[in-house]
């Protein structure tokens, strides 16, 4: 049994911390979380240049062609860096949705240019309120054309293309979504950026007007495709949130151990050095989950629905836990807007709400446990 | 990244695995299959019988204490084949309860400072389960804080005179021998006048009084010492050494890895998946599900977490840390389990035993989970190793440290 990454997956791990710590400093992501820039165009670059957006896009289309063991260490690293980029939209979403249902022609078309750090991509999605699900989406397709308004849509203010559900059927039935991929620098798009939790990365609402798209994948196949988009990017997204976990932990220990008060470091009073532990819990339990989804993911398992819900239920729960505590055990410091605690509690309560809330993923955890019992 | 055994394993678990097929008890694997916290006992058979036979059958077939030397009646196999046996043997490892502090702790005691002519006579006997073995620590007034033991061990010729009390001692009212720690100094600092022994429970002046626990079984023993007497031979280490002596044991207790912690979800979802409420299936139920899944990942969790561990042994390396979070989490996750499950059952939720829903299964776990939370560590102690051996925080502020034993205040008011 070898349930762990390899030497070289583990040296690529440290090639991204060093970058990251290099070219993403707290003091970078403070200028897009104060509104300075809408993303960090130089790390953008970087990543490239260091081969990090196309790191499991194959070869024939630009990227490095490794796998998704090596984009979840990558991924980690993002994380802990909380690096203010769009990395998840376009390489989680976007990226994997062509990689699952693109054409030649469409995967030649973009995935290269994911891979060079030319193209912002992202999943146009959610229309307002609710999880997904077939019902919630009301945008239509006919006639090669897109009418309604997404909104959230991650990086949509920035995205250079778009994978967007639509309806194109009345059945009821999952049947009736299908994908469409648009270029939102073409006619018929109006995107309006919006307030958000994490400014670190945008949000926006996108109005399709008689918009140009073409298909992607085959017609009423998009809800079965976006659930597998889903689950690769629940994966993904948990090691981001491992990594923010163990970066809050760290952060939470330092303070403890560097604050004096009462005449002692408040990393020896039992209830900060419980709290804490209880932290460490939290992380561990969750790295050990996603690690399972890790190897689901990138051997195509039977297991990977299970494994993907799990991983994101409790990478969720940890960096909520994490973040929260970080700041209680820095006390009135933590939360300031000068500490760089909040940065870490925005991040992980707007990763909660990204790909579904917790409510959702409980339930399809309940579902896929059920449906492996009974075969 | 994979879970496949590398050949050699591949090869081991294929001659445990047509081994154990052989020779198992079989009568009993469905009842030890189902046997859950609080409820393993066997409806017609001595557990305590099956399980010595099922050692000794191991023992003389070369498959007891897998990584022991073969000179003390082990194997001398690796961790990682200890762990696929452990694995293989499944149910039947229940059998090994009885044996886990013999075998984990005792033993490996006694192989680190015990004489060799005692490790000859004593080891192949406590292997092959003919002799059971018992860890006379936690006191009434050291449970936590085992240092501040009071039994006494006082030099009398070439003799140790005991006089003391012990508790909590797990099967000392079936265990032939004992490991045990005294106090020899009371002058110096609690953690400086320690000295480690091991003793025959026959010897004159043992009283073994089994504890009546709240969940009404008797797991648990007080162990009365008056006047005994412990040739010097029988000491394990030098004499004021117990506390590193102690260590030694206290340490083996994380070679347990690979073995399965109790949880109770598995019990929990197969009960959800059949039971009807008053709206429909339980497992319908949106509040059910949420808690299954909140529980799900705890389970996976641990799982996953062990399997790191093991990859690490296979590798030949040393497991990291993380294994320290098993007992802690799963200690209150079989309380809240079962907690819920009597939730689940509304009013009759109350009845317990024969007549009890599932035969009061998660009765049964409810009233031995509080003490799951408490053996071998309290929550609250490992938190403290997490904190002070994982993350690198301080050590508690010990008021009594260096103050003589003789010294330390004895009561709170």
């Amino acid at each position: 049994m070898n349930f762990d990454f390899s030497d070289d997956q583990k040296q690529l791990r440290d090639q991204a911390r060093k970058f990251l710590a290099e070219k993403c400093s707290p003091k970078a992501v403070r200028v897009v979380l104060d509104g300075k820039a809408p993303y960090d165009k130089e790390l953008w670059k970087g990543l490239a240049e260091m081969g990090f957006l196309g790191v499991a896009i194959p070869e024939e289309f630009g990227g490095a062609g490794a796998g998704h063991l090596e984009l979840c260490v990558i991924a980690e690293e993002m994380g802990r860096a909380n690096a203010p980029v769009p990395f998840s939209s376009t390489v989680y979403l976007a990226a994997e949705a062509l990689l699952i249902s693109g054409s030649d022609a469409q995967k030649k078309k973009w995935l290269p240019a994911i891979a060079s750090g030319e193209a912002i991509g992202t999943l146009a999605l959610f229309e307002g309120k609710g999880n997904p699900a077939p019902k919630h989406v009301k945008l239509t397709a006919a006639n090669g054309v897109l009418n309604g308004v997404k909104k959230p849509v991650p990086d949509g203010a920035i995205a250079d293309f778009a994978v967007v559900a639509a309806r194109t059927g009345s059945s009821g039935r999952d049947g009736d979504i299908s994908l469409f991929l648009v270029d939102l620098k073409g006619a018929g798009v109006a995107v309006k950026s919006l307030s958000n939790l994490d400014p670190t990365r945008g949000q926006a609402e996108i109005t399709f007007s008689d918009c140009k798209a073409e298909p992607l994948g085959a017609a009423g196949e998009g809800w079965s495709i976006l659930t597998q988009v889903l689950d690769r990017a629940a994966v993904l997204c948990s090691f981001e949130q491992v990594g923010g976990s163990d970066r809050a932990l760290e952060m939470g220990r330092d303070y403890a151990l560097d604050r004096i008060a009462f005449g002692r470091q408040i990393g020896s009073f039992q209830a900060v050095k419980h709290m804490l532990a209880d932290m460490y819990v939290s992380a561990t339990l969750a790295r050990s989950n996603s690690y399972y989804g890790a190897w689901a993911l990138s051997t195509n398992a039977a297991e990977l629905p299970e494994a993907a819900a799990a991983a994101r239920i409790s990478a969720t729960q940890a960096f909520q836990h994490c973040a929260k505590n970080n700041i209680q055990v820095h006390g009135g410091m933590g939360f300031t807007w000068e500490f760089d605690c909040h940065m870490y509690y925005r991040r992980a309560n707007a990763m909660a709400l990204g790909l579904g809330s917790l409510s959702y993923w409980e339930d399809q955890l309940i579902n896929r446990m059920r449906k492996k019992n009974a075969a | 990244m994979n879970f496949d055994d590398t050949p050699h394993e591949a090869e081991f678990r294929a001659t445990a695995r047509a081994w154990i097929g052989a020779n198992a008890p079989k009568q009993y694997e469905d009842e030890l299959r189902k046997s859950s916290l609080g409820r393993t006992a066997l409806k017609n058979a001595n557990i305590l019988e099956v399980a010595k036979a099922w050692q000794k059958k191991k023992a003389d077939a070369g498959w007891a204490c897998l990584h022991w030397p073969k000179e003390y009646g082990g194997r001398g196999s690796s961790p990682i084949e200890r762990v696929i046996w452990s694995q293989e043997e499944g149910p039947f490892a229940q059998l090994s309860r009885m044996f886990i502090i013999g075998h984990g702790m005792c033993g490996p005691t006694m192989m680190a400072f015990a004489r060799e002519e005692h490790k000859r006579t004593y080891l192949p006997p406590l292997a092959s389960g003919e002799k059971v073995w018992c860890q006379l620590f936690s006191e009434p007034a050291g449970g936590s804080d085992v240092a501040g033991l009071r039994t006494r061990a006082e030099k009398d010729g070439d003799d140790w005179v005991v006089n003391g009390q012990k508790i909590w001692t797990s099967g000392a009212h079936y265990s032939d021998y004992g490991i045990l720690l005294t106090r020899t100094d009371p002058t110096v600092p609690k953690h400086k006048g320690l000295t480690m022994f091991f003793l025959d429970m026959k010897s004159p002046g043992v009283e073994v009084r089994p504890i009546k626990q709240a969940s009404g079984a008797s797991d648990f023993n007080e162990v009365y010492f008056t006047n005994v007497r412990i040739p010097d031979h029988q000491r394990l280490g030098e004499v004021g050494d117990g506390w590193n002596v102690s260590l030694t044991t206290l340490m083996n207790e994380r070679s347990a890895i690979g073995a399965a912690v109790s949880t109770g979800f598995p019990e929990l979802f197969e009960y959800c998946s059949s039971l009807m409420l008053d709206d429909g299936p339980a497992i319908e139920d949106r509040a059910v599900r949420s808690k299954l899944a909140n529980w799900a990942v705890k389970a996976s969790g641990l799982q996953y977490t062990s399997m790191r561990a093991i990859s690490a042994l296979s590798k030949g390396e040393r497991p990291g840390p993380e294994n320290s979070i098993g007992k802690l989490v799963a200690g209150s996750m079989i309380q809240d389990v079962a907690t819920y499950a009597l939730d689940l059952q509304g009013a009759s939720g109350v009845v317990s035993g024969e007549d009890g829903e599932l035969a009061g299964r998660f009765q049964a776990m409810l009233l031995r989970a509080p003490g799951t939370r408490v053996e071998g560590g309290t929550d609250e102690i490992m938190r403290n190793i997490i904190a002070e051996r994982v993350l690198g925080l301080p050590g508690d502020i010990r008021v009594d440290k260096d103050v003589p034993f003789n010294k330390i205040p004895t009561k709170g008011r």
